[in-house]
């Protein structure tokens, strides 16, 4: 057994204990973040900020919610928003940190994209935010189920459809497996069973690996450090050595903490201030008025469509036939990983200094925009040809990327 | 400056995308249909009658038009009132598919152009007439034979006018315009009122008298479906799933929005209309005035915070380059 002497402070003996002392130093005052940064690199912040909302308006939800077909509307609906005391405030609070979470991914993820912070050895932090990504998205449709409103039933249905695999007469139909989707389903079509388990997901199985991975997304950070506004390559220790010294102007690196931490906690006032306006004055965009229908298998809504954050990847998938539908789809969900890889210049810098790909990079920012569009519009006349033209840009693009990386010249 | 500037990009583009999403895409999707101001001319029922259809309704609805200039008087209305409450009268049972509503507001949310029609023929005013062969066989559709003189319909109208106004809450303005059809279990209404009070029996844990108002109703909604083709929702919520204008225009006129439902138009006036949103609001947005009020305080919060936040960082940042 090591050897403890006798604290003379709390301090000190938690120290014995848990180097709390080394740990400050290795994530707070020694952690070394650039001082070229502006406010994007403080959205991880605000998106750990907002998971933390989520949790905790989350468990408040959890102590009414019934997950039972015939009582899970009214448990929301009705207790929770009329019978328990400011239920109706944790219900838009989750609703609207739900939505806005997408957001502040999306900007997450094109700022790491524009500054080229998915390269020289930040390819596992670009790695597990994807995996974020994917796990956000599945506690967000897990969510979306619980209301059990028609759009729940009916997005549940649509999606849950998807994992029938291809067409019989595809590759002779061994991708072909409705028996997968009532497995899922745990019955032909969405009921008890099903409920029950999206249940589970979302608020035990989804919640529990979203931390692990934050965590490890955390990890990854710690070696590469972020990157910043220039792309440029740092000498962290000497730049922290010129900090210790108090030569805090010319040192290139901030502590995250006091000194980064006071910035992001100033964006992330402001971000509250957009965040509680919605709450209060705007929030029919985040909790659909199609779902305060309550679920009616017999009677198909007008327009089936999911939450804005997944209508791009929708659309991608509408324009085609089945099967070339579900390859665009599969495609569209797992390209975003390959970008470390498929970015072939060794540059690290803003695209803006990046000539072809500045143009790709806009072109892909737009693109997704203009297939969020589409993806909620009925899908008729031009609206149909946009989409499939805005689909094909899509993968073009992804095509295109590493030729146009490997012309780029070394910088 | 250059923070500035990201962050004007950053918003301009979130704002694009919220724009595409909500504004424009749910104007694409929902056709848009004008109110008629609660004016009931006939004017959207001949617009969107088939061909030998629109001759029939033109012709009613001038007819309507000229039993609304005749002087209606009250006393001699009273007497034909006492026919309406055969049918009207409080504790009667279902009758063709519902219950009549009570007439107690009905000259204040009714329309009176509107009622004039009705006692004409129920199934032209309220635009569900392609349901009948005859319109007499609508479950009020008899009403025309007792009043057959124009001055008899004019007469009846003055009096529900004069003495049927009184102050209505928008609970009761619904129980008389939409229960009959929709309940509203928010509201504790069922097609049958609200439930009355009951206890369980303390050895069995049963409650009779609550399974036997609870049967009722469940005979009651059968037959409304009956007579509905199904069941009319109940819209306890609608108030969140519709927006304000979808239901005041659906309201007015069916048809518009839903050609070929099986629901009549309510010919409500201006109070009667802002009564019965008030009402479906209160059960289907009830924390609105609570939103309301605790709105400014957890903002002007936030402000204060970022201002603190904004000091605390320029006295980290200050000294830094
Ligand atoms: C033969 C029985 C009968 C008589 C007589 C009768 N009603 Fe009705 N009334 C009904 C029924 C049944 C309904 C419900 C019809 C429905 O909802 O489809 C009704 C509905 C109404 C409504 C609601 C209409 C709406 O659009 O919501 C009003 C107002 C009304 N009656 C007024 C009157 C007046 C005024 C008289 C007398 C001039 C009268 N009724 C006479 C049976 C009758
Ligand atoms: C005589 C029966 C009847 C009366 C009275 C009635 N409704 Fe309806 N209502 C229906 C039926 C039937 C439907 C179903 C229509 C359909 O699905 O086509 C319906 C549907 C609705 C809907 C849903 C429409 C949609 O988009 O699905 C709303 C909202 C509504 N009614 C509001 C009202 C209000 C408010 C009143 C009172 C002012 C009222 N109704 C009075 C029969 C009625
Ligand atoms: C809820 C989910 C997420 C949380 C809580 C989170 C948190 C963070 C935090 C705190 C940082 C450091 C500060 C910053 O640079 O912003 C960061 C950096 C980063 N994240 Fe995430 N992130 C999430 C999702 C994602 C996703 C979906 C991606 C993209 C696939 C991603 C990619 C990155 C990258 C590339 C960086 C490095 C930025 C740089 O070096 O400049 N993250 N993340």
């Amino acid at each position: 057994m090591a050897h403890f002497k006798k604290a003379n402070s709390l301090n000190e003996w938690m120290d014995q204990r848990l180097g709390v002392n080394t740990l400050k130093k290795v994530m707070q005052s020694e952690y070394w973040i650039p001082k070229d940064i502006n406010f994007l690199w403080a959205m991880g912040m605000v998106l750990a900020a907002t998971f933390g909302i989520l949790v905790v308006s989350g468990i408040f939800l959890l102590m009414y919610y019934i997950p039972d077909t015939k009582l899970a509307f009214d448990s929301v609906n009705y207790i929770t928003m009329t019978e328990v005391g400011y239920g109706w405030l944790w219900r838009h609070v989750h609703g609207i940190g739900a939505s806005l979470v997408f957001l502040i991914i999306y900007i997450h993820m094109f700022t790491g994209i524009y500054y080229g912070s998915y390269k020289r050895g930040r390819e596992l932090i670009w790695l597990s935010g994807m995996l974020l990504f994917v796990l956000f998205s599945a506690e967000a449709f897990s969510g979306y189920m619980l209301p059990w409103g028609q759009m729940s039933y009916w997005a549940g249905m649509v999606i849950t459809n998807l994992f029938e695999g291809f067409s019989p007469d595809f590759a002779g139909g061994a991708l072909n497996s409705p028996a997968l989707v009532e497995w899922i389903r745990g019955d032909y079509v969405p009921d008890q069973a099903f409920l029950g388990r999206f249940f589970m997901l979302h608020v035990f199985l989804m919640p529990l690996m979203i931390i692990g991975v934050i965590v490890l997304h955390f990890g990854t950070l710690r070696l590469p450090h972020v990157n910043n506004q220039e792309g440029a390559d740092i000498d962290f220790d000497e730049a922290a050595a010129l900090w210790k010294a108090g030569n805090k102007k010319e040192s290139k690196v901030i502590p995250f903490s006091p000194v980064f931490l006071s910035k992001d906690v100033f964006v992330l006032g402001v971000y509250f201030i957009l965040f509680f306006y919605l709450v209060f004055y705007n929030f029919s965009f985040a909790m659909d008025p199609v779902n305060f229908d309550p679920a009616d298998g017999l009677k198909t809504p007008a327009h089936i469509y999911p939450e804005w954050y997944f209508l791009w990847s929708y659309e991608i998938l509408r324009p085609f036939s089945k099967d070339l539908g579900l390859l665009a789809f599969i495609f569209a969900q797992g390209i975003f990983f390959a970008l470390p890889f498929l970015d072939r210049s060794p540059n690290v810098a803003p695209a803006g200094r990046r000539g072809l790909f500045n143009i790709w990079f806009w072109i892909l920012l737009i693109d997704c925009i203009i297939l969020t569009f589409m993806g909620k519009l009925p899908p008729e006349g031009i609206w149909n040809v946009i989409g499939f033209w805005a689909a094909i840009t899509f993968f073009a693009l992804w095509i295109a990327l590493p030729i146009i990386t490997m012309l780029e010249k070394k910088k | 400056m250059r923070e500035l500037k990201i962050f004007a990009v950053v918003a301009i583009f979130s704002g694009i995308l919220y724009y595409g999403v909500e504004p424009f895409a749910h104007g694409q999707m929902h056709k848009h249909v004008d109110s008629n101001g609660l004016v009931y001319d006939g004017k959207a029922d001949i617009a969107e009658a088939s061909k030998d259809k629109k001759e029939a309704k033109t012709k009613f609805w001038a007819e309507v038009a000229e039993i609304a200039k005749l002087k209606g008087d009250v006393a001699a209305g009273e007497g034909g009132y006492a026919m309406c409450m055969g049918c009207h009268m409080d504790g009667i049972p279902n009758m063709g598919g519902v219950v009549p509503p009570s007439l107690e507001h009905a000259g204040a949310i009714y329309d009176k152009n509107y009622l004039i029609a009705l006692v004409k023929d129920p199934a032209m005013a309220s635009n569900v007439d392609h349901k009948y062969a005859d319109t007499m066989m609508h479950p009020m559709g008899s009403v025309g034979s007792m009043f057959p003189t124009p001055q008899s319909i004019a007469d009846v109208v003055a009096y529900l006018q004069a003495k049927k106004a009184g102050d209505v809450t928008p609970k009761v303005a619904y129980e008389e315009a939409c229960m009959r059809c929709h309940a509203n279990r928010y509201g504790k209404l069922t097609h049958l009122g609200t439930a009355p009070v009951t206890k369980s029996n303390i050895m069995t844990g049963y409650d009779v008298e609550g399974m036997k108002f609870k049967q009722k109703v469940a005979e009651e909604q059968a037959l409304v479906a009956a007579y509905m083709g199904k069941l009319p929702p109940d819209l306890s919520i609608i108030y969140r799933a519709r927006s304000h204008h979808f239901l005041e225009t659906l309201i007015e006129n069916p048809q518009g929005q839903l050609a070929g439902t099986a629901m009549p138009r309510v010919g409500l006036n201006q109070n009667g209309m802002d009564k019965v949103m008030k009402y479906l609001q209160e059960t289907g947005d009830p924390s609105k005035p609570k939103r309301e009020a605790l709105g400014p305080w957890v903002i002007g919060f936030f402000v204060i915070f970022t201002i603190l936040a904004y000091l605390w960082k320029q006295a980290h940042w200050r000294d830094l380059h």
